[in-house]
């Protein structure tokens, strides 16, 4: 069976649940092969992760002479094993850097490249299909690589981990890094701040704001804490300042596709509408009864989120207990 | 300094967007204009043009005639001149071709700086930066919501979901920037008026020394097997708030979800 690679994501060895997403795709195309990017002392961290999710093998490779410079290297490094492995598929997490790195592994190893997919199954011959939602999550599309190596950058939440016992066996890999890929220098790094609330992407609940916020995300953010909720922003919201841009959904921020999205203060712009159309149970609250958004909700409230959150708030606290 | 900006023409996301039968994009049934994110990076190159004498800005695209509207719009704006890359045979490339149609046309122009939006926003990949600076050999800073030059070193704060990164390089290279790098101008009436005047040159394929079979439906990487409309949301209960009545009609609600 072949193999297939899947990026693994990791903050200091301690491995992204999208990852472990992708390792659950990856064995119903084939055989998973995680190839591990950072500091030796970090893949030993990672491996125990990677096995519980079915790793059979584990290439290690240490990024001490190129770690600070952007994408390039790690495309390097994949287009190196793509070569040794002859994997039938690469598997990245979707994201700036993610699709970064597969668009220039796609021109490497002359691949066909598909990114953003929403799932990944076995086709007919067992070469994978993915699913994607575009126009805004007014269409689903279906497609296949038919040159290549399949690579294809997979959104979080695609598919649901399955924990499986893989041999993971640790594989240290030279690789030669070429001088121009390393030309984009990674001169100072600022870690973010952690809200303490799930990942955006990842959350079950969404709670976002929007101009009709005011400014003022205080209630938002309690009704968010109140459901165990992930906060969002509007990007009128992020264009005024008053939410930080890492929070943004819609065309040029996140998608998300919870079970349940609460915008409150959201008029529902299509550029809105492209970053949440796909979630499960929608609600809005809004003072405009005219608020396009309202169109395509489950529940709705025409009212002031100032009044209605906090209520609302209260009233979800009172029935927790 | 010379600059090359890529723009796309693209069908109005607040269209009625679509697919043809043989599941490309209908880009000629809807009406198109300049992507809303290409507009940041026209807008990019404008700011180092207005700050760097002798600064000559080419917007460079790749698709169907009407594609030169958006052209058309970045010369509004204020860049100098246009190329506009058409041949029937290039229509349903993907991204590898596409990426290498427009590689071939940069490398015929003179350029120290290559600027292009963070994606598009029919497709939205966001991976043809990464595959022309692939392409082209050079360096790329992307995603740039700031941008600083110095010299020859373009300097970027680049946003990332864990941290915030500052990334540099050495011109020559390929800048992409996002929708936080600065709202991008209006076409001013003088600039409208000026752009009728400003050169347009139409290249095909052969011009650039590609052939059909290089491009196109039939010869792309990948492949979209179906495309089907999602059926569309239908609206569920809309409550008024009266006196607190919203907040527990929605407490109600999100209870019979088993969301509480």
């Amino acid at each position: 069976m072949s193999e297939i690679l899947v990026l693994v994501d990791h903050v200091d060895g301690a491995v992204t649940k999208p990852t472990t997403e992708l390792l659950t795709i990856a064995r119903r195309l084939g055989e998973p092969s995680a190839v591990f990017i950072g500091a030796a002392g970090g893949a030993d961290t990672a491996a125990g992760q990677l096995r519980k999710y079915g790793a059979e093998k584990i290439y290690v490779v240490e990024d001490t002479d190129f770690k600070d410079y952007l994408v390039a290297p790690k495309a390097e490094v994949l287009a190196q094993l793509v070569e040794k492995a002859a994997p039938a598929a690469v598997l990245i997490s979707s994201g700036g850097e993610g699709k970064e790195i597969a668009g220039r592994l796609a021109i490497k190893t002359n691949s066909g490249l598909i990114t953003d997919a929403s799932d990944v199954q076995p086709g007919g011959d067992g070469s994978p299909v993915t699913t994607q939602s575009v126009f805004a999550g007014n269409y689903t599309v279906q497609a296949t690589v038919t040159k290549g190596t399949a690579i294809i950058t997979v959104k979080p939440n695609a598919a649901t981990p399955e924990q499986v016992d893989g041999a993971g066996a640790q594989e240290q890999v030279e690789v030669t890094i070429s001088a121009g890929a390393k030309t984009a220098k990674i001169t100072a790094s600022e870690p973010r701040k952690s809200s303490g609330r799930p990942d955006l992407t990842e959350a079950a609940i969404v709670v976002s704001g929007g101009r009709g916020t005011g400014g003022n995300f205080e209630p938002v953010e309690h009704f968010a804490d109140a459901l165990g909720a992930a906060v969002g922003a509007s990007r009128a919201a992020v264009d005024s300042g008053w939410y930080p841009h890492s929070f943004q959904i819609g065309q040029t921020g996140k998608t998300v596709s919870p079970q349940l999205y609460v915008a409150a203060g959201i008029s529902g712009a299509i550029q809105h509408r492209a970053g949440m159309q796909t979630s499960k149970t929608i609600i809005a609250i809004n003072k405009d009864e005219e608020a396009p958004l309202f169109e395509l909700v489950d529940f709705g409230v025409v009212g002031d989120l100032h009044s209605v959150l906090p209520a609302a708030t209260e009233e979800v606290n009172k029935r927790k207990g | 300094m010379n600059i090359v900006v890529c723009v796309k023409y693209v069908p109005d996301a607040t269209a009625d967007r679509h697919f043809e039968s043989d599941h490309t994009v209908d880009r000629v049934g809807v009406d198109g204009l300049l992507s809303e994110l290409d507009e940041y990076a026209v807008e990019q190159a404008l700011q180092i043009k207005e700050s760097a004498e002798d600064t000559e800005i080419t917007v460079v695209t790749v698709g169907p005639d009407d594609a030169t509207n958006a052209i058309r719009k970045a010369l509004q704006m204020g860049a100098d001149k246009g190329v506009h890359v058409v041949d029937d045979s290039i229509a349903g490339s993907d991204s590898v071709a596409t990426s290498l149609v427009l590689a071939e046309a940069i490398k015929k122009l003179e350029f120290q700086l290559v600027v292009c939006g963070m994606a598009s926003t029919d497709a939205a990949m966001g991976v043809i930066p990464a595959m022309l600076a692939e392409r082209l050999e050079l360096p790329a800073v992307t995603l740039g919501s700031e941008v600083e030059f110095e010299g020859d070193t373009v300097r970027i704060r680049r946003d990332g979901d864990t941290a915030t990164d500052t990334v540099e390089g050495t011109l020559p290279l390929v800048l992409s920037v996002t929708d936080q790098s600065g709202e991008a101008r209006y076409p001013s009436f003088k600039g409208i008026m000026a752009a009728k005047k400003k050169p347009l040159e139409t290249w095909s394929l052969s011009d650039l020394g590609l052939s059909a079979d290089q491009v196109g439906l039939s010869t792309a990487w990948s492949r979209v097997e179906s495309t089907e409309a999602r059926p569309p949301r239908t609206q569920g209960e809309i409550v008024t708030d009266e006196e607190g009545s919203g907040a527990a009609k929605l407490t109600e609600f999100l209870a019979s979800k088993k969301f509480i």
